[in-house]
């Protein structure tokens, strides 16, 4: 039992700073321009995509170097040429924008990856089990996931509450164009803010690439899931956005190991039920079963009884 | 110009709409009797059903500016909804006709869309967009936990001829399902078209252009959202139970995320801001489905393309792009139009045509290794391994964006031109 809950806290964290990692680009983007990037998660395949190919050229340190700058850099690209020209038709046609080229980039990546994964390989150096503890062994490249995310936040959060480049993002969020009669190229600081915002989503994806699996609809399942993260954190809050990443990785780990169901829990307590048909199915679901949907379901019982999320303070 | 003008005097306005519609609905009626037996109506079926779902969609894009990426949701419980009562119905041979199936869809969707609308709605805007789809995710994951309604896999499979006959009539054929649907499209675009000049559609509009007013004026702006998620979902859930009786089958599918794309898609290349637009781009949309995917394996990067395209360049849509022709040719001006567009057609041609050969290439060289990479389009043959080929068409490409560069602003002038020149006559 102890075994199970070491683990899977383990495994719930790791990947719960994984969404994050995600998140936090997501809601530094979201929180800074208002434009809420349906193609993140695509950006994070292009990472995956990347970086699976710059390693097999180059090796994969390098790999995990150069795809994220690359990423980064198309983020600046789409800002710039993209996003910007759609600006002026207001936040729903950049909703609007983003999510046609989520579609664009799951084509291109079926046109020259293909349909079936790529065997995105974990470096040999890597390649062993970290610790082993009862009978279960740790790999170490879970580890190196784990400690590369937990940088990534505290350096994120040092920079953006610390530093002055932080302050000028902040002030450039609130008042524009205030910022830019100080002399700062606020356009300019909007496209390095997307342009990092993918390279964290790149990165997530050279580092996630190995450990799951490369292939084309990688992104579309995450989707979904980013923004559950994001509305639960409370819109624009990186502090709320661990938190949901890390309780909906928790939760959803959790939920695997859970092999019982409603009409079992029921029969524990000595409850004995008679279920409508229709709802038998339900009743008789385990846990397990139920992990996919546990973040949906989290989402819609946020949205009932406290809609700003839970970090947050803005209602819209 | 004064010619076009008279002939606009001839028939008073409702009259000259009505004879348009009349024979609109005349070439419908008599289209099984013209292609009997070809894969032409169903395409028109097809279509009807793709213009329900997407007027109901833009009941909530295009007029209380909701955008939402669930709406497969309702379609999809609908048809489920509707497949099981259809299947009950058969099977107990209850005096349900056919012709009413889709009522049960509406209702299954007036239902969720007022349950999930309850959640959804609370909050407006991107927030609002971010919830349904996760309520989609949620519904469809749901939905393949439940493999007794369901139907898991497979999903459900009716037999329309099961239910009762009305008139004789067993939908057996192609044909009668066909009038079957094209009633359904007509009563549904109807009612639809009529809510949009209720108070209550007039309300709608007023929640998308400005809430805060709205509120100001004593309604509430959620509760306006609310209804027009319900009603919306009601009319998806009609679309949902006519693709049922047309396919004879429920799939997961339905439900799934890619519906709620192809929507989205349909409504917006078509153009939101306008009733038609909504009716076009099903039109179309569905059109270039069948037509796209029989020649080339990259028509969804096309169909993203064109939505893109739409998004940055045409934000109303073909349905824009068509008014504003449309005002120019009642106005008398389409001449002035002709050289600009001649103009531009050089450029046009020479990019898209060099950028679509270049995905054609593409693709041979990864997806579709198997045909080889010899792409031959009349005399002229490309050879995606050789380098010259891209050499080729990176010219292609340059001269066309260098011509474009070129002319862009003279171009961009002239049309103005004419379009302010168009407005002001009409004004007259």
């Amino acid at each position: 039992m102890s075994e199970l809950i070491v683990f899977s806290t383990l495994n719930g964290l790791q990947y719960g700073l994984l969404l994050f990692l995600l998140a936090s680009g997501l809601t530094l983007i979201f929180s800074m321009m208002g434009v809420l990037n349906f193609a993140h998660a695509s950006l994070y395949m292009l990472g995956a995509y990347l970086g699976y190919q710059i390693s097999s050229w180059l090796g994969f340190w390098i790999g995990l170097l150069v795809a994220p700058l690359l990423v980064g850099a198309l983020g600046a690209l789409i800002e710039r040429f993209g996003l910007r020209h759609v600006h002026r038709h207001g936040h729903v046609a950049e909703l609007l924008f983003t999510f046609g080229l989520a579609y664009l980039i799951e084509e291109v990546v079926v046109m020259v990856w293909g349909r079936i994964p790529v065997s995105y390989q974990v470096p040999e150096i890597l390649d062993f089990p970290a610790f082993t503890l009862w009978a279960t062994s740790y790999p170490a490249y879970r580890v190196f996931m784990l400690l590369v995310s937990m940088a990534i936040f505290l350096g994120l959060l040092l920079v953006l509450t610390r530093s002055r480049v932080g302050l000028i993002v902040q002030a450039s969020l609130t008042q524009p164009k205030m910022v830019s009669m100080l002399g700062h190229n606020v356009p300019m600081v909007f496209m390095l803010v997307f342009g990092v915002g993918s390279a964290l989503a790149g990165l997530a994806g050279a580092i996630a690439g190995p450990a799951l699996v490369t292939q084309p609809n990688m992104a579309v399942n995450l989707v979904p899931l980013l923004f559950v993260v994001v509305v639960l954190g409370g819109l624009g809050s990186l502090t709320g956005a661990l938190l949901a990443s890390l309780l909906i990785g928790l939760v959803q780990t959790f939920a695997i190991a859970g092999d019982f169901s409603l009409a079992d829990m029921a029969r524990a307590i000595g409850l004995s039920m008679n279920v409508p048909q229709v709802l038998s199915e339900l009743w008789n679901v385990t846990l397990a079963q139920l992990a996919p949907v546990l973040p949906y379901l989290l989402l819609v019982l946020m949205l009932i009884f406290r809609p700003t999320g839970l970090m947050g303070s803005r209602e819209s | 110009m004064s010619a076009t003008i008279s002939t606009q005097g001839s028939l008073p306005a409702p009259l000259r709409t009505g004879a348009i519609w009349l024979v609109g609905l005349l070439a419908l009626l008599l289209l099984p009797v013209v292609f009997p037996k070809t894969s032409v109506i169903s395409t028109v079926c097809l279509m009807a059903i793709a213009i329900v779902f997407s007027l109901s969609y833009n009941m909530l894009l295009g007029q209380t500016g909701l955008l939402s990426f669930g709406h497969a949701v309702y379609f999809g419980l609908g048809g489920f909804f509707a497949a099981q009562v259809l299947t009950k119905v058969a099977g107990e041979n209850l005096p349900v006709p056919l012709l009413l199936i889709p009522l049960v869809g509406g209702a299954t969707g007036l239902f969720f869309g007022a349950i999930l609308g309850a959640i959804s709605t609370k909050r407006g805007g991107t927030v609002f967009a971010m919830i349904t789809l996760g309520v989609a995710e949620l519904v469809a994951a749901m939905a393949a936990l439940m493999t007794g309604f369901f139907g898991g896999e497979q999903g459900v499979s009716v037999d329309r001829t099961k239910a009762m006959a009305l008139f004789g009539l067993r939908f057996g054929s192609h044909a009668q399902v066909y009038y079957l649907i094209l009633v359904w499209c007509l009563v549904c675009g109807l009612c639809m078209y009529y809510l949009t000049r209720t108070p209550f559609g007039r309300l709608c509009n007023a929640v998308r252009d400005n809430p805060m007013r709205v509120a100001f004026v004593g309604y509430s702006p959620q509760r306006i959202r609310f209804l027009a998620f319900t009603f919306s979902g009601g009319f998806a859930g009609i679309a949902g139970a006519l693709s049922v009786i047309n396919f004879e089958m429920a799939a997961g599918t339905m439900l799934d995320a890619h519906q709620s794309a192809s929507v989205l898609l349909m409504t917006f290349i078509g153009g939101v801001g306008h009733f038609a637009g909504p009716i076009l781009g099903a039109i179309l949309v569905t059109w270039l489905q069948f037509s796209l995917s029989d020649l080339t394996p990259a028509w969804q990067l096309y169909l993203g393309l064109l939505f893109i395209l739409v998004v940055m360049y045409l934000p109303g849509g073909i349905a824009q792009l068509l008014e504003m022709h449309l005002g120019v040719v009642r106005a008398g001006l389409v001449a002035r139009l002709a050289v600009p567009y001649l103009k531009a057609v050089g450029p046009f041609v020479l990019i898209s045509g060099s950028c679509c050969l270049a995905i054609e290439l593409a693709y041979r060289l990864t997806v579709e290794k198997a045909k080889g990479t010899v792409l031959t389009i009349g005399p002229v043959s490309l050879n995606a391994a050789s380098g010259w080929s891209w050499v080729v068409l990176a010219v292609l490409l340059a001269a066309g964006v260098a011509g474009w560069r070129y002319m862009r602003s003279d171009f961009l002038l002239a049309v103005d031109d004419v379009m302010n020149e168009s407005r002001k006559r009409l004004m007259q």
